[in-house]
C-alpha cells in the first residue's frame, strides 16, 4: 500500500514537471508578459506615431518593424538605436531607408528592455525574453 | 418567379430613391467668419448676401521649385495641412492617414492635396521633393508648398484657422495642430478633421463626395 502511494506521487510529480516545463516553453514567462505589456504602453506613447499601429512604418520614410530577420540580426544594437537614435542607410523589408530617428535619452535600461521585448515579439517577431541586464550590457558597446 | 423579382426590383428602386434623397439633403457646413453685403440686382432692387471667409490669393514654391497658386486648385476641392519633414510627433500619423485618402481619390481630378511646410529654414523645395517621392505621392495631385515664415504662418492662422508657432522648448521646435482642412471650389472652408484620428480622416473621405455633389448640377 505504501509503495503504491509513493509510485503515485512520483508519477504525479513527473507529470506536473512535464506540464510545467511544456507550458513554459510553449507560452511565455510571467516576467516576459509583464515586460511585453509595459513595452506596448511605451511603444504607443513614443513610437507608434512613426512606426504605426501595426508596425507598418510609413512608405519609404519610416521602416516597418515587421522584418523579423532585421530585428534578429540587430538584436544587440536595438538598445543603442532606440536610446541614441539612428541615421544613415539601412536595408529593411527589402527596401533602403536613409532617414533619421530621434534619440530617446530619457529611457532607462528597463524601459529599453520592455520596449525591445515588445517589438521583438509583436508584428510577427518571436524572439522571447530580453532582460534589463542585456540592455545594460549592449549599451556599453554603442558606437 | 416573375412576381418576386419585380417586387424586389421595386424595393431596390425605392431604396435607391430614399438613399439618394437623403444624400441630397446633406450639405457640409461653411466655416470661418462671415459678413454681409448689400447687392443691387439687375432690376434695381437691393438684396443682402452673406459673404463667407475664403482662402486669399497665395503663391508658393512647390516641390519642383515652380510657383503654385489658387489656380493650381481651380475646379478642385482640396485638403490642406501644415507639417514639416523632420517632424518627430504628429506629422507621420497625419500623412499616413492622408495618404489613404489620396489613394482613394487618385483617379479623381476634382480632388487635390496641399501640404505647407512650416519649417522655412530646412524644408527647401528639394527637401520637399525627396519627402514627396518617399511618401510615394510625387505628382501634381499632392502639392507641397514652401513659403516665407510670414506668408505661411499668416495663411495658416488667418485663413485655414490652424495654429502654428515656434517653441524652442519643444522637441522638434514647431508646434502645430494636426488639422486637415477641406476647401471647396469656391475657396471656402467646409470641414476640419483631426489628421491624427483615423476615424475623422475616414469621415473626411466620406465628406468629399458630398461636397463634390454640390457642384454637379
Ligand atoms: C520620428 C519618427 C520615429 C520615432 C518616434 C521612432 N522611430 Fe524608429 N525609426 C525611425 C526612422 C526614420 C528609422 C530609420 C533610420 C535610418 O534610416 O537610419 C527608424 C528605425 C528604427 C529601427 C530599426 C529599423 C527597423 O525598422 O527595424 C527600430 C528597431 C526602431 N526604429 C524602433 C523604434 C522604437 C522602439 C521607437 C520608440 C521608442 C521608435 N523607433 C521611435 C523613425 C522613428
Amino acid at each position: 500500500m505504501k509503495r503504491k502511494h509513493l509510485l503515485l506521487s512520483i508519477f504525479l510529480l513527473v507529470l506536473t514537471g512535464i506540464f510545467y516545463s511544456c507550458s513554459r516553453e510553449g507560452g511565455t514567462s510571467l516576467e516576459q508578459d509583464m515586460y511585453y505589456a509595459n513595452g506596448r504602453d511605451l511603444y504607443i506613447q513614443h513610437c507608434q506615431n512613426c512606426h504605426g499601429e501595426k508596425g507598418e512604418g510609413l512608405e519609404n520614410l519610416i521602416p516597418p518593424l515587421t522584418d523579423t530577420t532585421y530585428l534578429k540580426q540587430n538584436r544587440n544594437k536595438l538598445a543603442c538605436y532606440i536610446k541614441n537614435g539612428m541615421e544613415g542607410k539601412i536595408s529593411v523589408d527589402g527596401r533602403m531607408f536613409d532617414e533619421k530617428m530621434p534619440s530617446h535619452e530619457e529611457f532607462t535600461d528597463i524601459d529599453l528592455a520592455q520596449l525591445i521585448v515588445f517589438i521583438t515579439n509583436a508584428y510577427g517577431n518571436k524572439q522571447g525574453m530580453y532582460t534589463t541586464a542585456e540592455a545594460a550590457a549592449y549599451l556599453q558597446n554603442c558606437k | 418567379m416573375r412576381f418576386p423579382s419585380v417586387c424586389s426590383l421595386l424595393l431596390f428602386a425605392a431604396t435607391i430613391g430614399v438613399l439618394s434623397s437623403c444624400k441630397e439633403e446633406k450639405k457640409l457646413p461653411i466655416f470661418g467668419m462671415r459678413d454681409t453685403k448689400t447687392v443691387t440686382l439687375a432690376d434695381g432692387t437691393t438684396q443682402v448676401d452673406t459673404v463667407y471667409q475664403t482662402i486669399p490669393d497665395f503663391s508658393f514654391l512647390n516641390q519642383d521649385s515652380t510657383y503654385i497658386n489658387n489656380d493650381t486648385f481651380k475646379n478642385k476641392v482640396y485638403v490642406a495641412d501644415f507639417f514639416f519633414t523632420s517632424c518627430p510627433s504628429i506629422c507621420p500619423i497625419m500623412h499616413r492617414n492622408m495618404k489613404k485618402v489620396y489613394e482613394e481619390y487618385k483617379g479623381n481630378p476634382e480632388v487635390g492635396f496641399l501640404s505647407h511646410t512650416i519649417d522655412f529654414k530646412y524644408d527647401k523645395p528639394s527637401v520637399l521633393k525627396r519627402y514627396a517621392a518617399k511618401l510615394g505621392v510625387d505628382d501634381q495631385k499632392w502639392q507641397f508648398a514652401y513659403g516665407s515664415k510670414e506668408e505661411i504662418y499668416t495663411i495658416a492662422e488667418k485663413s485655414y484657422l490652424v495654429s502654428v508657432t515656434i517653441d524652442s522648448t519643444q522637441k522638434g521646435m514647431y508646434v502645430h495642430q494636426g488639422w486637415l482642412v477641406l476647401v471647396d471650389k469656391d475657396r471656402r472652408i467646409r470641414g476640419a478633421y483631426d489628421g491624427t484620428d483615423a476615424k475623422q480622416v475616414e469621415q473626411m473621405a466620406k465628406d468629399i463626395p458630398v461636397l463634390l455633389a454640390e457642384y454637379k448640377k
